[in-house]
């Protein structure tokens, strides 16, 4: 059953303890863009940035969620994701979501002054990265 | 001596408060064992973000960040967490003394209150009362950690705080509750390295994984980002092991109200026997003396 290729992977967020298992890859998106993790990955540090990330179990199995905050620790054998928020598909409001891209995309249409530029930005990322994992 | 009938109605009075006491003990139990659950749940994250954070901290050394060196206001931001409720022991006036205690001065403090009882004793000894988050303390999310950390770290970056300090009250286990005063900000560079350095062979372990770490951006910016996080993440362990410990000493402080009451009722009951016997040997001396007044 053990596949070589395998390592272990460990989702942990200030509520509880959100993945722990055996990966053979691991997909998410970083603030320098998105990376996709093999075992024997060199060892690093990266911020995340809202996105979906996507958890290869198996050749078949392939499980995804919405990672919108936090950081990730890569060892050779070991991936460690400090996720501050994250969701299963199932635990997405879609229609929340979809309103919040909905308002992010006018509030960027206005033109506002920088920061808000910046925060309806993000909010976009966010909304889009949680209607990308509940639609699939 | 007091007549019996108002030792009859003292005794109803503390059996009555006997009562809520114990009600509420049962309450405070079963609210311990929740919060309990969660900040077990949630150790396994700060753990990780201690160690990825002194780990940077140690590994990065000197470097000239906004968060690593004082800043150059001499304001003092402390977020100061008790409870909304009373009666439950010296929980928040052991906050209160630990904060006026400190060698923290009353000019140079901005209280950032999480919790009415603390909020109200701080603003009465004159303390400087800059926001007030007493709404989370009910049921703390991570989110408002988020948004507190949010607050002071604009006013940290805009110069308006030198530093950020953290008081609440740390669980250790159901029964000992530690008053805990904690520097936040600017984060100290030096504790990650002595901490390392106190057990020898697994300093030199992890020394020597980290030296192959990469960050992705570069150390500094990555700093910058994870450090708003390590400071929310602090907040909100403190906000869940406060709960916890709340409602430990409300449960103790309810643990000894209810045996207090039963010994005062054990010594009222005494009282009231001795009265009522008192009253009956005097009834029949009564009795006694008028039977010889007319028989002689």
């Amino acid at each position: 059953m053990a596949d070589e290729r395998a390592f272990s992977l460990k989702i942990i967020t200030p509520d509880r303890v959100f993945y722990e298992g055996d990966a053979i890859m691991v997909e998410l998106r970083t603030t320098e863009g998105e990376i996709g993790v093999l075992k024997n990955h060199i060892p690093l540090t990266s911020v995340i940035a809202p996105g979906l990330l996507r958890i290869k179990e198996s050749d078949t199995e392939v499980k995804t969620a919405a990672l919108i905050s936090g950081f990730v620790e890569i060892l050779q054998d070991s991936v460690t994701i400090l996720a501050e928020v994250i969701e299963w598909p199932d635990e997405i409001d879609i229609n929340r979501a979809e309103e919040a891209r909905i308002r992010a995309e006018r509030r960027l249409a206005e033109r506002a002054d920088k920061t808000n530029l910046k925060r309806a930005e993000l909010a976009l990322a966010r909304s889009v990265a949680r209607i990308e994992a509940a639609k699939k | 001596m007091a007549s019996m009938r108002d030792i009859k109605r003292r005794k109803t009075s503390i059996q009555s408060t006997q009562q809520i006491t114990k009600a509420m003990k049962l309450v405070s139990t079963v609210k311990l064992q929740r919060a309990k659950g969660r900040a077990e749940r949630s150790k396994a994250y700060f753990n990780c973000m201690y160690e990825t954070i002194t780990g940077m901290i140690s590994r990065t050394g000197h470097i000239d960040h906004p968060y690593l060196v004082s800043g150059s206001s001499d304001k003092k931001a402390v977020i100061v967490i008790t409870s909304n409720r009373g009666l439950a022991g010296g929980y928040n006036s052991n906050i209160v003394k630990l904060v006026t205690g400190s060698e923290l001065k009353k000019e140079d403090v901005l209280i950032y209150a999480i919790g009415k009882k603390g909020r109200d004793v701080l603003k009465r000894r004159g303390y400087n009362i800059k926001a007030d988050y007493s709404e989370v303390i009910n049921e703390p999310l991570y989110k408002d950690a988020m948004e507190i950390t949010d607050e002071l770290l604009e006013a940290f970056s805009n110069k308006e705080i030198g530093e950020i300090w953290l008081a609440y009250t740390g669980f250790k286990n159901t029964v000992s509750h530690i008053p805990t005063l904690l520097k936040l900000l600017p984060v100290d560079s030096s504790v990650g390295k002595a901490e390392e350095g106190t057990d020898g062979q697994h300093a030199e372990d992890t020394a020597a994984s980290k030296t192959l770490m990469n960050y992705e951006p570069e150390e500094t910016e990555a700093l910058e980002l994870i450090i708003p996080k390590y400071v929310a993440s602090l907040i909100y362990g403190a906000l869940i092991e406060a709960v916890a410990s709340e409602n430990g000493a409300r449960m103790q402080a309810m643990d000894s109200a209810t045996s207090n009451a039963e010994e005062m009722i054990g010594t009222l009951e005494l009282q009231y026997n001795r009265a009522r016997q008192g009253h009956i040997t005097q009834e029949l001396t009564e009795i006694i003396g008028g039977a010889e007044a007319l028989s002689s």
